[in-house]
């Protein structure tokens, strides 16, 4: 049987012409507006408690609509979103180094090495300086000079320095702002928030998406919750790989079920690998930590020049050092954008110059910038790094090198969305992480808290007035049939999975995917590979279904039963995953094909033939998918090999 | 590592709950705490018995979900740690851990581990914001902040949410975790006009939650993973006093 099936190419992106630092005011004049008396008649679903749905979520409801929000941890302000480390771009030019919306836009479309739309990437880099001025009006402490103004750091893939922060914490930082902003929309009852539950369905009616099925996970109560739009902001997929640098629970069943219900899956196969994060230590592992990509402005990474050279970093001499990023990428140095990084790391170790345990590790060296800058100042920049880093491995950075090793960070593809940011299935709209988002093939780093937040704040909030323009839509209740049956499948999948009762753990078959991703679908993928995986992951799935084993009920607090539901899913997704990469017959940014590389070793771009977003369409468990093309026209930003060298 | 673990198990919030005695062997040091209990579930799960329930997320100390009462201190005996944080390298072959979830009258429990926290969101609810809708922002530059003023709002604002805090305070007291953010929003200029009535609108809420006073014993900063600093009741205390003064005054404005 093919493993696909190709159908029409998409047509509309909704995408405005002309020239490209209009389209997004004009899209906004062109929208149709909803008046203040209409939007408290209208209710919009918020599905996750981020950057990017903590924010859609405050500023819906200072508009004036009545928002119902959901998140599986306790508290809203606790989303993943919480952990990004390193900061946020915006196009300010404070520095008066070049910077402007046009070189963030330029660099971001280039570093995600051409795939992804001009005119979104343009948008974002517009609104992107809004972003700083509402956080800080806000609250946010960002790190600012003595002057009393905003500083800001340089980040991986670009020249300028542009990346607001707030020490290690940025993502934590700007979390809370919209926390505090969506707390104060609950305070004065416009959102109606709903922590500890997780959705496990889309209700659509007539075509349109008009509610969930949720799970309340203290009680196990399944109800039907109902709105005039729904908004997936949900994150993003990395846990497939079981180790990754998402927290525990992050998942792609809220994505993975509108999938399912009609809306297209694109370029799932572009993963980020992120190059600095703390080694495996051992079996037990249960994630990884990552070390913000900003230590790699005053830290340089080595490994020895000789295989297998086990002496202690600091009796290795300098001329017996490799800094091999430095040696390849002269003009960018250790500052190379992480897909480079990543790979390069994981080249010096397939060459057998990795160190520490099962050398599958780099050194990230501060002994440099120590000397140069003095302890207090890369305390003062990195000390809450510093911390993180000593107490997972028992070492201290001010005096040995950190070890680092990439791990799956952050994923490119999510589900379609259109300019509006809407997906296939009408009123679902879908931001953040969550959508195919506008990295292209990879992103840069202290983008994804700049996208969370414009599509949440800006972007999200103006255009989905144009589709409740036509609203309120027809009230519904528990009993409609389309209801009915959503809420009866969540039920049948729950018993199911509490009916196998095998002798295998939900965890042991999670970490079994996760390697067969690592080792096939992760930083180097092939033909051969992807297909055996794609026979693995079929395989394991049937045993999942015979042999998993969930104890307890459905009917109140049961972590592995929430659990079984989301590796359930991630089979399902892993699948498409590698047809995705398989088909992609080229190498581009996360996507590394071992077919398609240079002379040199480098990603092999297929601009005549893979020049578009590959977005999927679920037709049935079991049956091919069928592939939808949307074609990506570069009128500004010409394709070019990217070079950092 | 030999370990004997004694862990409390309630099954909802009706049941009175006890401690279960668990032997977990050939713990690695390297382990993080809870990677330490996920061994242990696993070995729970297979054997027929239901593993033990425990909040947890992202595993790096930033989200505040996990938190447990380690040998009767919050987040275990590493200063400045969460439990995800705290590695098995901090106890001895042979060791007894006793593992408890947060005691406090606000965070009642939920299952085995895991307590419900969320008085801490309708504290920041009665008032822990600067109002600002979006959109209405002015140019981030045009209101200087003094470093030493943003430093010392970054060390507020680094509050996890943890409840750490609220369960090593002798009152149940969930004074830390409001100051922090009342000091972290009245040392910026932003956070001016709303100064006051937001000092009101905590502490109230605090109260409503069914927190416990304050009565400086400064326990809950010693157990903050993230140092939040005892100053900071201070600070809330003297615009509380202000706040209340003016109250009475019925002046509006300054």
């Amino acid at each position: 049987m093919d493993l696909y099936i190709e159908g029409d190419p998409i047509a509309d992106t909704k995408a405005p012409d002309g020239p490209i630092e209009t389209r997004w005011e004009r899209r906004r004049f062109e929208a149709k507006l909803v008046n203040p008396a209409n939007r408290r008649k209208m209710t919009v679903i918020v599905v996750g408690t981020g950057l990017a749905g903590g924010s859609a979520a405050a500023t819906l409801a200072e508009q004036g609509y009545k928002v119902k929000s959901y998140c599986y941890q306790d508290s809203p302000r606790r989303a993943h979103s919480i952990a990004a480390q390193g900061g946020i771009n915006a196009a300010k030019n404070y520095r008066n180094d070049g910077d402007s919306v046009h070189r963030l836009f330029y660099d971001t479309v280039k570093g995600g090495d051409f795939r992804s739309r001009e005119s979104n990437v343009h948008r974002l880099a517009e609104v992107s300086v809004n972003i700083i001025d509402q956080c800080v009006a806000q609250g946010v402490p960002f790190a600012r000079e003595y002057g009393g103004l905003l500083d800001t750091r340089s980040f991986g893939g670009a020249q300028v320095q542009r990346t607001f922060y707030a020490r290690g914490q940025t993502g934590q930082q700007l979390l809370l702002g919209a926390y505090q902003a969506l707390e104060r929309q609950v305070g004065l009852g416009n959102v109606e928030m709903n922590a500890r539950h997780e959705m496990l369905e889309l209700i659509v009616v007539d075509g349109r998406a008009r509610g969930i099925v949720v799970r309340d996970l203290v009680t196990g109560e399944i109800t039907t919750e109902f709105a005039d739009a729904v908004v997936l902001a949900s994150g993003g997929y990395g846990n497939v790989f079981y180790l990754s640098t998402n927290a525990k629970g992050c998942n792609v069943t809220a994505t993975w079920r509108a999938h399912r219900k009609g809306a297209y899956f694109a370029n799932p196969c572009f993963t980020q690998i992120h190059p600095t994060c703390i080694p495996v230590s051992g079996d037990h592992q249960s994630k990884l930590t990552l070390m913000s990509e900003s230590l790699r402005n005053d830290g340089r990474v080595w490994v020895p020049k000789a295989k297998g050279d086990d002496r202690a970093p600091r009796d290795i001499p300098e001329d017996e050092r490799d800094y091999y990023l430095e040696r390849i990428y002269p003009s960018f140095g250790n500052l190379v954008p992480r897909d480079i990084a990543s790979r390069a790391a994981k080249a010096v170790c397939d060459q057998g110059r990795g160190v520490g345990p099962g050398g599958l590790g780099v050194y990230l060296d501060f002994a440099d910038a120590i000397s140069r800058l003095g302890r207090k100042a890369i305390e003062a920049k990195y000390g809450n790094l510093f911390e993180m880093y000593e107490r997972i491995t028992g070492e201290d950075p001010y005096e040995v090198p950190m070890r680092i090793y990439p791990a799956v960070h952050y994923t490119m593809g999510g589900l379609w969305v259109d300019y509006d940011l809407q997906s296939t299935i009408p009123g679902l709209f879908v931001i953040g992480e969550a959508n195919f988002s506008d990295h292209g093939a990879n992103r840069l780093g202290a983008s994804a808290l700049m996208q969370g937040l414009a599509d949440g704040y800006f972007v999200l909030p103006n255009t989905i007035a144009n589709y409740l323009a036509a609203g309120p839509f027809e009230k519904l209740d528990a009993s409609h049939p389309a209801a009915v049956e959503a809420r009866r499948d969540v039920e049948d999948r729950i018993q199911r999975l509490l009916a196998v009762n095998g002798d295998r753990t939900v965890d042991s078959f999670h970490r079994e995917l996760g390697q067969i991703m690592w080792d096939h679908c992760g930083m180097e993928r092939s033909e051969a590979g992807l297909r055996k995986a794609i026979d693995e992951i079929r395989a394991l799935r049937d045993q999942f279904w015979q042999r998993v084993r969930v104890l307890g009920d459905g009917d109140g607090l049961n972590q592995s039963l929430e659990k079984a539901g989301r590796v359930a899913d991630f089979f399902e997704l892993a699948e498409l995953m590698c047809i995705d990469a398989l088909h992609r017959e080229e190498s581009c940014g996360g996507h590394f094909r071992a077919e398609h590389q240079t002379e040199d070793g480098e990603a092999q771009r297929d601009d005549e033939n893979f020049s578009y977003v590959a977005a999927w369409e679920f037709t049935g468990t079991g049956k091919p998918s069928v592939l939808h093309k949307e074609d990506l026209k570069f009128e500004y930003v010409h394709p070019t090999q990217r070079s950092y060298k | 590592m030999n370990l004997t673990l004694r862990i409390w198990r309630q099954s909802g919030p009706e049941d009175k709950g006890r401690m279960v005695t668990y032997q977990v062997d050939d713990v690695s040091p390297d382990m993080s705490f809870l990677e330490m209990l996920d061994v242990l579930n696993e070995r729970l799960i297979l054997a027929g018995e239901e593993p033990v329930a425990f909040d947890h997320d992202c595993r790096e100390g930033i989200c505040g979900m996990c938190g447990m009462m380690i040998n009767g201190v919050a987040h275990g005996p590493q200063r400045g740690t969460t439990t995800c944080q705290l590695h098995m390298r901090q106890f001895s072959d042979g060791d007894t851990i006793d593992i408890e979830p947060w005691r406090a009258q606000a965070f009642p429990v939920i299952k085995d581990l895991v307590v419900n926290r969320s008085a801490f969101d309708k504290i920041i609810a009665a008032g822990g914001y600067i109002t600002a809708p979006t959109g209405s922002a002015p140019e981030a530059h045009s209101v200087p902040v003094a470093k030493a003023n943003a430093d010392a709002a970054f060390e507020a604002a680094a509050c996890i949410g943890c409840g750490a805090c609220v369960a090593a305070c002798p009152n149940g007291s969930g004074m830390l975790f409001t100051a922090a953010k009342v000091t972290q929003l009245s040392l910026l200029p932003q956070g001016q006009p709303e100064r006051y009535t937001r000092v009101i609108g905590m502490v109230e809420a605090h109260d409503e939650a069914g927190f416990g006073g304050c009565t400086n014993a400064g326990e809950c900063t010693v157990a903050c993973p993230k140092g939040i600093p005892l100053n900071t009741i201070g600070r809330l205390n003297r615009d509380y006093l202000k706040a209340t003064t003016k109250q009475a005054d019925n002046t509006p404005g300054s």
